[in-house]
């Protein structure tokens, strides 16, 4: 596979000249990207301390975008101490202060939402349509839920006798470390930016190196909006940044989003410092089809045909994919019949464009590992019943980027096709003979991230999303992100919630002040 | 048990360039999961603590290769191959941050061992 490089394609495009695949001007912006971007520390963008770069390109076409800082331990460092001068205001501004910078960073994002979304694209590969629609919407949308949280929140006061009481406050943990994956590099960012700086941390987060790029022109529209030090970027690899920040101990707090070994090693290190942790690490969602689904000629059998479709959403790299569906026997042909001919009908194309509903997979490796996957399932012996491979739409300009054909199998949930996140577009399908059935396979995995539920009996809606292990079951719907609802996993998924009001406690710990209001001695001594 | 894991001959002269750099205590976790998930990680021994949870699968260039065994449960119908790609992931796994990244590819065991 190495002499099919594409990263020689990639220099061969390097300079100032662009293809026209790149163009970003019918979205009503100029290109999104400098030529060059350092870390992002104190409030400003200030060069790596050993002066390394590496050179970033689009998995659109594989041509170079910018350069970004290849930082080391010194610059987290340098993050830190930024982070930790900034925190004994930052930790003990007012809620209406910290809510007021959460807004405006709201309203910034808001203004350059187009861009923020070509940016993405750019950076990631997905489609844009999906960024201007969905990533950017979600994550303006997240900074204003948690400014509204924490000036609607109070802390309790519990009457221990009439003379004594104690008070409950949430107090911030201090500098935390962050370090985030490439599917959603400004939304799973800011997943974790939004509630920690609500809370008052100061943050020192690492972007993903395959996507280290948008969450840059995202902070060159903030720096003039939050406070200096309170949050800052680092860019580099894993191995040489991301390992000195989980490990340091000068931060309260690691959260991480990614794969089961590195969350392991992360809370070896976590272990070390004696700090909490959250995780998010995948899963293996199922979405369940019961038959009551297809009983009417309404508009539901679409939204679940759109349901079943989701799994090629972000080209499938989404921890939540509903990569694995069950349907039930008695609908299976008649479900299949309009399914396929919808996922025949995703338009696969250049990720900037707009009519674009899928567009390419993040990385070289993001490919290959997927076309890995597709070979074991034929050889496990799936049915192949759409896509299959790389994609064949895609024309020469794109020879140099990273685009498969959206791909549904038919198998059993013991292949391994069903068993691991292959984070491509790609669904296994199985079926079920009754609800028994359905809800053992759905909880026969390591994971349990997300699930779905399609049926229109809502007894039945009840008591499959109480049994199934997952910490979110989608039901009669799917991929529905909002602020206001708790989002993690259960099993091997994780460890802790994000979104909703109560992340606000994964960055906080309580302070009790028990107080005493009589003037008289107990008499022990 | 037999040796489920095997590699190409790019990744074993690229492990031994890394046993060049890192030394030659180092081990494999198969990671599962999401983004880099499926993938193997190469670790000093000293960093990565294996446990009575992991099962080894072999040896790679003498470098050990384990998977926790619950992962292992799903996965003991394959035979895996590690192989070498152009990449630029790895979290902190030491092939991170050289431009290659070694990839899983799966074999289906023919006999039942």
């Amino acid at each position: 596979m190495l002499e099919k490089t594409k990263r020689k394609m990639a220099k061969a495009f390097s300079g100032s000249e662009r293809s026209k695949e790149l163009n970003v001007e019918h979205l009503g912006i100029d290109f999104p990207f400098k030529s060059r971007y350092g870390n992002f520390i104190n409030g400003k963008f200030q060069a790596p301390k050993a002066g390394r770069y590496f050179d970033n390109h689009t998995p659109i076409t594989g041509e170079f975008l910018c350069e970004v800082a290849r930082s080391d331990s010194s610059d987290i460092e340098s993050a830190l101490e930024a982070a930790h001068a900034a925190f004994p205001s930052w930790g003990k501004s007012s809620a209406t202060d910290r809510a007021k910078v959460l807004n405006k960073i709201a309203d910034v994002m808001e203004e350059n939402l187009h861009l923020l979304a070509a940016a993405e694209s750019l950076d990631n590969g997905k489609a844009v349509r999906e960024a201007v629609a969905a990533d950017i919407p979600l994550a303006i949308d997240h900074f204003r839920y948690f400014a509204g949280c924490i000036r609607a929140e109070e802390g309790s006061v519990s009457e221990l006798n009439a003379d004594t009481y104690a008070y409950h406050y949430k107090e911030p943990l201090g500098v935390v470390g962050q370090i985030i994956p490439w599917n959603f590099p400004i939304l799973m960012g800011i997943w974790k930016i939004a509630p920690a700086l609500a809370a008052g941390n100061c943050v020192v987060l690492k972007a993903a190196e395959q996507t280290p790029a948008s969450i840059m022109v995202l902070m060159e529209l903030l720096a003039d909006v939050i406070p200096a030090g309170v949050l800052n970027v680092v860019n580099g690899f894993g191995l040489e940044a991301g390992k000195p920040l989980a490990s340091s101990s000068r931060i309260s707090k690691v959260a991480f989003t990614g794969e089961t070994t590195t969350g392991r090693l992360i809370m070896q290190y976590a272990a070390n410092n004696l700090i909490p942790v959250t995780l998010e690490l995948g899963g293996k969602s199922p979405n369940i089809f019961f038959e009551s689904v297809m009983s009417e000629d309404d508009a539901f059998p679409d939204k679940a045909l759109e349901g079943f479709t989701m799994f090629a959403l972000n080209a499938g790299e989404v921890c939540t994919c509903p990569s694995r569906a069950l349907i039930q026997e008695s609908i299976y042909e008649r479900f299949m019949e309009k399914a396929l001919p919808r996922v025949e009908a995703i338009k696969q194309g250049n990720p900037l464009q707009l009519e674009t509903m899928i567009g390419a997979q993040t990385s070289n490796e993001q490919m290959e590992k997927i076309i890995s996957y597709l070979k074991l399932g034929k050889e496990e012996g799936a049915e192949l019943l759409a896509g299959g491979g790389a994609s064949k739409v895609m024309g020469d300009e794109f020879g140099g980027g990273y685009y498969i054909q959206p791909t549904v199998f038919k198998g059993h949930n013991k292949m391994r096709i069903f068993q691991e996140e292959i984070f491509g577009p790609v669904v296994s399908v199985t079926t079920f003979k009754d609800e028994a059935e359905a809800l053992e396979i759905a909880n026969d995995t390591l994971y349990g991230l997300g699930a779905g539920v399609w049926t229109r009996d809502g007894t039945q809606a009840f008591r499959a999303g109480r049994t199934i292990q997952a910490g979110r079951v989608w039901t009669n719907c799917y991929h529905d992100y909002s602020a206001h609802s708790a989002f993690g996993g259960y099993k091997q998924s994780g460890i802790g919630r994000e979104n909703h009001k109560m992340m606000l406690d994964h960055y906080r710990q309580t302070k009790n002040l028990v107080v005493s209001y009589s003037p008289d001695a107990l008499g022990f001594f | 048990m037999k040796e489920k894991v095997s590699a190409t001959k790019i990744a074993q002269e690229f492990l031994e360039e890394l046993k060049l750099r890192y030394g030659a205590d180092l081990l494999f976790h198969q990671s599962g999961g999401c983004c880099d998930g499926s993938s193997p990680m190469l670790f000093e021994k000293k960093e990565f603590v294996i446990s009575d949870s992991d099962i080894s699968l072999g040896t790679i260039c003498n470098v050990p290769f384990y998977m926790n065994r619950n992962q292992y449960s799903r996965w003991e119908h394959t035979n895996l191959v590690v192989d070498l790609v152009d990449g630029m992931g790895g979290m902190f796994s030491l092939d991170n941050g050289t431009g290659k990244r070694f990839l899983i590819r799966s074999e289906v065991c023919t006999v039942k061992e």
